[in-house]
């Protein structure tokens, strides 16, 4: 009889697989693979907060397809819940007629956007070349230490920020601050963010002023 | 030097608010003169002015603007503010001090392309730049300069801020039309270029911020004026992040042309005592690496090509002589690891293997014989996918081993010696204990 072992199964190593029947780990924790996929949500269903679906309906308007307005709903949405839980998925998902699966896919596309429980304020080191030139590496080491118990910051490593003249630096909650070098500094910093005050007012990038010689009054 | 275009009198207080903007003559008679120009005119006059984008690709403003069909069509103007090629920082300093030039740059691009609706793509990180243009648009609304009738003229222009949400390669023109419809940010195929097919299908003149915050000066100081600035087929001045192993990091204003040492020792005062430079990004992360030894190669469009590596961003990162290449290598190639939107295979596997062939390096598992398979893996990711996120990280790293390939060996040689040393330890009963 011919080896028909690799369509029955037959004489082949069990392939390891994760509790949710994926070979890949992950991917679709989100995902309840009993459940028949969601549609767009019934808005006699779905509770939305006011504000939340005045901002969307905002966005909306502006473009020619509304679909546009993906990107700053989610934002608005993970605003208010911390990150893009499935209630917040749907309730943008309701006021903007798609389907969370639409929504999900687009969130799980951008870097800002979490689909997993995260502290709701977000704190990024920039990892990329020109600051790991100038000790970013060991500045998010640190914070880490300082910060690991701090359950309301979403601390991470980050592709390159754009503030490489301030290198390392820290975008805490959007204030870009920097450079943050010395041991007292990077405590400082940590103290701030944990307190929720203004990071380093002293080094915001806001602050400081063009490098170019012959840009000043002449 | 010239005197400066974009960067004059920056740091003036309070330049973010239409008042001092226009007490400078921002909106004055450079914009009336722009609109009352035939819209062939304009763009004549741009392209006169050999203004090459900024944005990285460095293909002529007014050329693209001409692409745009004539007819009664929704058009769409798209300002690519998501500036994120890592090195690059000068349209954050642009929109952040002086947020109207570049409004006003875009009111005259969207009557030299008879676009009527524009939208400004800025990175989703760039929160408090993105709440200073949307003081500044306010602003403008409220002033009549954006909406319809601008200045009295037959020109309307309804403009918007769209945050993106930390993608880099939404930066690549047809991944942001994409995300600006609120899908993923995955390239398109092209063609059909944006000019013909982009924003809803619409035609789509996409700039950078540098690029449309020149527009005013160009009609101000008269193309033929602009032109004379800098040097042939690299005209006017340019913005460039300096970062890395520098003593000034920063933007600074450039007259193209000028030479890289006077760029990297004059103005960011090198790499400080005792050090010399390594190799240096002449355009971004992006761009093939440049050594030491080509310090003195003038910093233009035409002479990077032929340096073998390109202008880009403007954006020089120095590396000093006390880092190993390989790292350098390693932190480019996860970047794009990272960034691939996985969409074409040659890009998302091959960044992969880089960087696990890197890693390979660094534990000491490689031998000489993985250069010519990195290598390899980079010829085949150039030129093989819909956009250049793959070449960009094929290009420095493949440039990087060819340039320093003796010590890349050297380094494997060592990382071997030593993985060898640290495995013979941990099996062989220490010395003491047998003595």
């Amino acid at each position: 009889m011919a080896n028909i072992g690799h369509l029955t199964g037959e004489g082949l190593q069990a392939v390891p697989r994760y509790a949710h029947g994926s070979r890949v780990p992950g991917w679709d924790d989100a995902v309840d693979l009993t459940k028949d996929p969601a549609g767009v949500p019934d808005p006699a269903q779905v509770s939305v907060p006011a504000d939340l679906r005045a901002s969307i309906e905002d966005y909306m308007s502006r473009y020619p397809d509304h679909r546009s307005a993906a990107i700053p709903a989610l934002h608005a949405a993970q605003k208010i819940y911390g990150w893009c839980s499935p209630e917040a998925i749907e309730q943008v998902a309701c006021v903007m007629r798609l389907t969370p699966g639409y929504l999900t896919a687009v969130a799980g596309f951008y870097d800002q956007f979490d689909l997993q429980p995260m502290g709701h304020r977000p704190v990024y080191v920039c990892t990329n070349i020109s600051c790991s030139l100038r000790g970013a590496d060991e500045l998010l080491a640190s914070l880490q230490d300082e910060l690991h118990d701090s359950l309301d910051v979403n601390l991470r490593g980050f592709e390159c920020l754009g503030a490489c003249d301030i290198a390392p630096m820290v975008s805490v909650e959007g204030v870009y601050v920097g450079p943050v070098e010395s041991p007292e500094e990077i405590a400082e910093l940590a103290a701030q963010i944990r307190a929720g005050e203004d990071p380093l007012p002293a080094k915001q990038l806001l602050k400081r002023a063009c490098q170019d010689p012959n840009s000043g009054p002449s | 030097m010239t005197d400066l275009i974009l960067f004059k009198n920056i740091d003036e207080p309070g330049l973010a608010t239409l008042d001092v903007y226009r007490a400078r003559g921002g909106y004055g008679d450079r914009l009336r003169k722009a609109l009352s120009m035939p819209r062939d005119g304009l763009v004549e006059e741009l392209k006169a002015s050999g203004l090459r984008g900024r944005g990285g690709a460095g293909f002529s403003m007014g050329t693209k603007a001409s692409f745009m069909p004539k007819g009664q069509m929704d058009k769409y103007l798209v300002c690519n503010a998501d500036e994120s090629e890592p090195g690059t920082f000068k349209d954050r300093e642009l929109m952040q001090k002086c947020p109207h030039m570049l409004l006003e740059g875009m009111i005259i691009a969207a009557y030299a392309a008879g676009a009527t609706r524009a939208f400004i793509y800025i990175r989703g990180e760039y929160q408090q730049q993105a709440d200073i243009l949307e003081r500044a648009i306010a602003e403008a609304k409220a002033a009549g300069l954006l909406g319809d009738r601008i200045l009295g003229f037959d020109v309307n222009l309804e403009l918007w801020l769209h945050r993106g949400a930390g993608a880099y390669i939404c930066g690549e023109e047809t991944a942001l039309l994409d995300s600006l419809e609120g899908k993923r940010g995955n390239p398109r195929l092209k063609p059909p270029f944006p000019a013909n097919q982009g924003l809803y299908q619409g035609p789509t003149l996409i700039n950078n911020v540098e690029t449309l915050a020149t527009l005013p000066h160009i009609v101000e100081m008269g193309a033929g004026e602009y032109a004379k600035i800098g040097v042939e087929n690299s005209t006017g001045t340019k913005l460039i992040s300096i970062s890395g192993h520098v003593m000034k990091p920063g933007n600074y204003e450039i007259e193209l042309g000028m030479s890289s040492r006077d760029i990297i020792y004059g103005l960011a005062g090198g790499p400080g005592e005792g050090r010399s430079v390594k190799l240096w990004f002449p355009g971004g992360s992006s761009s093939p690496v440049l050594t030491g030894d080509d310090l003195d190669i003038p910093y233009d469009f035409n002479s990077m090509a032929k340096a073998g590596t390109m202008l880009g961003s403007g954006a020089i990162i120095v590396v000093d002589d006390q880092t190993s290449v390989v790292d350098v290598a390693l932190k480019t190639a996860q970047f794009y690891r990272h960034e691939s939107c996985g969409k074409c295979t040659p890009c998302r596997e091959g960044t992969n293997w880089t960087v696990k062939m890197l890693e390979r390096i660094k534990s000491g598992e490689a031998t000489p014989m993985d250069l010519d398979l990195m290598a390899s893996v980079c010829e085949n990711i150039i030129g093989n996918c819909l956009c250049v996120l793959g070449d960009a990280m094929a290009m420095p790293v493949g440039s990087m081993v060819k340039k320093f390939r003796g010590e890349f060996e050297e380094y494997i040689e060592a990382a071997r010696e030593r993985a060898e040393r640290e495995l013979i330890a941990s099996i062989t009963p220490s010395v003491e204990v047998a003595a």
